[in-house]
């Protein structure tokens, strides 16, 4: 990513670390499990995920989705060395978790869609690419490790 | 994946408040495509793909109306699409992974323009309706 799409992508103020975290990004984890049923295969054990609004409001799915936010706008303090930041979290998803790294692909465009759906037409097609090669190289990083 | 009743009926109601915006959203979805995937350029290479083109705008119109067209037959893709699907098959010839991309920019300018409407179960049964239309346009691929 090139400093001006870092700064367009940082204009939404998605990259300023936590206490930035826009509250809308947050629900895009538990939007991946209503939009992808398939990826609630992880959860299991995390109640009622019987529908769109048993999802949408399980505190468990919640809670775990901030965690994954939280980890994702922490790696992005290091854009320049994702496959860095991310190393020690893509072994883990690998080898303990055995998560399926499209998983990742498919977070990425879902979470852009919430981007989108909450700041309108500030996400224009400029801050979206930049978007899209943030989510990808996420992505990747978390993959990188797998064997 | 099949589109049930719910899925149908989110659909329906979501590209009825669209109304005479289709053309316009079908340009921005393309104009996303171009921008976030440049790949997807190499399949335009003889169009003006500067922002406002003309040629853009009237390729956007014809997604839309195609798309409208699916929605109004939504029970019966394959033989609402069948023209389509011979044009992309045996003309075309756009990488399926392609209609991917379009479909997930077609869910952002929707996300963008329709705040309420795109609710997480909308956004679901929009995604499943688009990946039907793709799966009919390439189905006779090979």
């Amino acid at each position: 990513m090139d400093a001006g799409q870092v700064e367009k992508a940082q204009s939404l103020g998605l990259l300023t670390g936590t206490d930035s975290l826009c509250p809308a990004v947050l629900f895009s984890p538990l939007r991946l499990l209503v939009v992808y049923p398939w990826t609630q295969r992880f959860f299991q054990s995390f109640g009622d995920l019987s529908s769109a609004d048993a999802i949408m409001g399980n505190s468990k799915v919640k809670a775990h989705g901030k965690k994954v936010l939280n980890s994702f706008s922490d790696g992005l303090k290091n854009i320049d060395d994702l496959k860095g930041a991310f190393a020690k979290l893509s072994e883990l998803h690998c080898d303990k978790l055995h998560v399926d790294p499209e998983n990742f692909r498919l977070l990425g465009n879902v979470l852009v869609c919430v981007l989108a759906h909450h700041f309108g037409h500030e996400f224009n097609p400029q801050v979206q690419a930049a978007f899209q090669k943030v989510v990808a190289g996420v992505a990747n990083a978390l993959a990188h490790k797998y064997h | 994946m099949v589109l049930s009743a719910a899925d149908k009926s989110n659909v329906k109601a979501c590209w009825g408040k669209i109304g005479s915006h289709a053309g316009d959203y079908g340009t921005e979805a393309l104009e996303r495509t171009f921008c976030c995937f440049p790949t997807t350029k190499t399949y335009f290479h003889h169009f003006d793909l500067s922002h406002g083109s003309a040629q853009v705008k009237a390729h956007g119109q014809k997604v839309a109306d195609a798309l409208t067209q699916a929605v109004a037959h939504i029970n019966d893709l394959p033989n609402a699409l069948s023209a389509l699907s011979d044009l992309h098959a045996y003309k075309l010839r756009v990488d399926p992974v392609n209609f991917k991309l379009l479909s997930h920019c077609l869910l952002v300018t929707l996300a963008c323009h329709h705040p309420a409407e795109f609710t997480p179960a909308v956004h679901a049964s929009l995604d499943k309706f688009f990946s039907a239309v793709s799966t009919v346009l390439t189905s006779k691929y090979r």
